[in-house]
């Protein structure tokens, strides 16, 4: 308990204080996406990485969020805040909905239903267009303001995202060593002897999801108000994928991993401008490398590279005397 | 305690279970034998709710559980383990047994998020209790270690563990000597016996008739899908029919 506290107060103290290492409006932008996709990353990962329920349509619930916030708070002009709040619920209210019978599905099957709801969400974004603005997108969505403070600016909106998700990131650490954490990664080892422990697994797993769900909608709404646009194509198909190598990379089952994935699958792109196309190719070799290599994801693969590292300069000093 | 009345499965159209009758009394240990095929997994499957008998009622405490899901027997108070052990493997072994307090704790969603004082609280004495039941089956000291790498001997032990700390008035072991090797076995009896004057009742299905004849204080034989005796060890080893089932007929 006292380690994850720790881990915990450097995780923040790391994340308020890299803008005084970091500067400039650009990379200030970039550090504001990894943080949407840290929420998305920690969202999926509870759902995939805790309770084994993989999910190909996430960014669905996130395009959910985000056009919900945008057209609530612009053609109806409510109050953002309270959008954000409603979109929220009413998304998790949808997605425990959907729970019960998407997720008496497993594995392979599970995957092709999630899959579609992606997709026939994505279709209403793309063919709706008196009320989502269709493939053009929906733009003049207002910024987010706290009384006289308005986030305008990268560096407020850095901070803005990045309290969404430290509290994001404390919540799913304590829900994670409780026993509704213990619970999800029961049902993801061994589902019949979970029941047999009276863990209700049907209703636990549609939980999840709910909750799953609700942070990737308040993402999509943090990433409307930040953008002032929204448009299709940032919640089809391949933003699910991204979300999903994000979690894998990471590490299933661990927070702090999720936030390694979004991180490095954020940043790559960034610096990967010079092969154009050619960068799918990249990800592609990455997560099989990464598959292959480290299983466990970054989290727990570094700290094992690190250790055969000093293994073998101890081992071969062990040899020399 | 328990009590099967007219238990009748058919598989497609094979007949598993035909019409099997038959009580458990409280605080005995009742061993449940019979050759392959007699039916006795698929019995134990029905009464622990994982099949749907295709007739006949299962009575627990004098209300029939026929038909409820397999997750609410936990909180009446049954619980089993299973043949080939199914461990939580990527968990420790004490969170194995925390989780086996599952039925006995209810901190929601929200409170465990948000650790409520009441959540916490709750918290300590799930591992207090965890750490009680595994004590009491000899392997406090291996707590930390991950599920899966336990030995299959140790792994036995906190699949039992487990099971106890969902405080349970029944349960039952699907073989729980098999493959355990004489000493383990040993052990394992002595186990039982202290689950029951703990004042649980336990049933057993098993092959090794030696454990069986030793800690069993009914016993209950199957062969091909019928009841074929019911009585107290010496009963069953002077039955004539249970030695024909066994060994086959002299004539």
């Amino acid at each position: 308990m006292k380690k994850e506290l720790i881990k915990y107060t450097v995780f923040a103290l790391c994340i308020l204080l890299a803008p005084l290492a970091f500067s400039g409006n650009y990379l200030m932008n970039v550090l504001v996406f990894v943080g949407i996709h840290t929420l998305l990353a920690v969202a999926l990962n509870l759902l995939l990485g805790y309770a084994g329920q993989i999910s190909l349509g996430h960014a669905a619930f996130f395009g959910l969020g985000a056009y919900g916030s945008g057209i609530l708070s612009t053609t109806y002009e409510w109050n953002p805040w309270l959008a954000m709040l409603v979109v929220a619920l009413v998304v998790g209210g949808f997605a425990f909905a959907i729970g019960f019978p998407i997720l008496k599905l497993k594995g392979h099957y599970l995957a092709m239903a999630t899959l579609g709801m992606g997709i026939i969400v994505y279709i209403v974004f793309n063919e709706w267009v008196d009320i989502t603005g269709g493939p053009s997108g929906f733009s003049g969505i207002p910024n987010l303001e706290l009384g006289s403070l308005v986030f305008d600016s990268d560096l407020k909106n850095y901070y803005l995202v990045w309290s969404f998700v430290l509290g994001c990131v404390l919540l799913s650490v304590n829900l994670a060593n409780s026993r509704i954490g213990r619970a999800f990664r029961a049902i993801h080892d061994a589902e019949v002897a979970a029941r047999v422990m009276g863990v209700n697994a049907r209703l636990l797993k549609v939980q999840v999801f709910a909750l799953s769900a609700m942070i990737c909608a308040i993402a999509g709404s943090l990433y409307a108000h930040v953008m002032t646009f929204v448009a299709p194509p940032s919640f089809g198909f391949n933003i699910s994928v991204e979300l999903l190598t994000m979690v894998v990379i990471g590490g299933l089952g661990s927070i702090y991993g999720s936030f390694l994935g979004a991180l490095l699958l954020t940043l790559l792109p960034e610096f990967l401008r010079f092969m154009h196309d050619y960068d799918i190719v990249f990800y592609g070799g990455l997560l099989m490398v990464m598959t292959i290599f480290m299983p466990g994801g970054l989290v727990r693969g570094i700290p094992d590279l690190f250790r055969r590292i000093t293994g073998l300069k101890n081992k071969k000093g062990g040899a020399h005397a | 305690m328990l009590e099967l009345k007219g238990i009748t499965q058919i598989f497609g159209g094979v007949t598993a279970l035909n019409n099997v009758s038959f009580s458990i009394h409280a605080n005995q240990i009742t061993g449940v034998i019979g050759p392959n095929g007699a039916g006795k997994t698929t019995l134990f499957n029905i009464v622990t709710g994982i099949y749907q008998q295709t007739s006949g009622q299962v009575i627990f405490e004098g209300s029939d559980i026929s038909g409820i899901p397999v997750e609410r027997l936990a909180a009446k108070g049954m619980v089993r383990t299973f043949q080939n052990i199914e461990l939580f493997g990527q968990m420790t072994v004490l969170e194995n047994v925390m989780v086996g307090l599952h039925s006995k704790s209810k901190s929601g969603l929200f409170a465990c998020s948000f650790k409520a004082p009441w959540a916490i609280k709750e918290e300590h004495r799930i591992r207090e209790e965890a750490h009680e039941w595994l004590r009491f089956t000899g392997i406090n000291q291996l707590a930390d270690v991950q599920a899966s790498n336990l030995p299959f001997g140790k792994g036995r032990m906190l699949e039992i563990a487990r099971a106890m700390a969902c405080k349970p008035r029944l349960i039952l072991m699907d073989e729980p000597a098999a493959g355990l090797n004489s000493q383990e076995t040993v052990g394992l009896a002595e186990l039982i016996r202290k689950i029951r004057d703990l004042g649980v009742t336990v049933v057993l299905v098993e092959h090794d008739m030696e454990l069986v004849m030793d800690i069993c204080d009914r016993i209950v034989v199957l062969n091909l899908g019928q009841k074929l005796a019911e009585g107290t060890p010496r009963e069953i080893q002077d039955n004539h029919e249970v030695i024909a089932a066994y060994l086959g007929d002299d004539e």
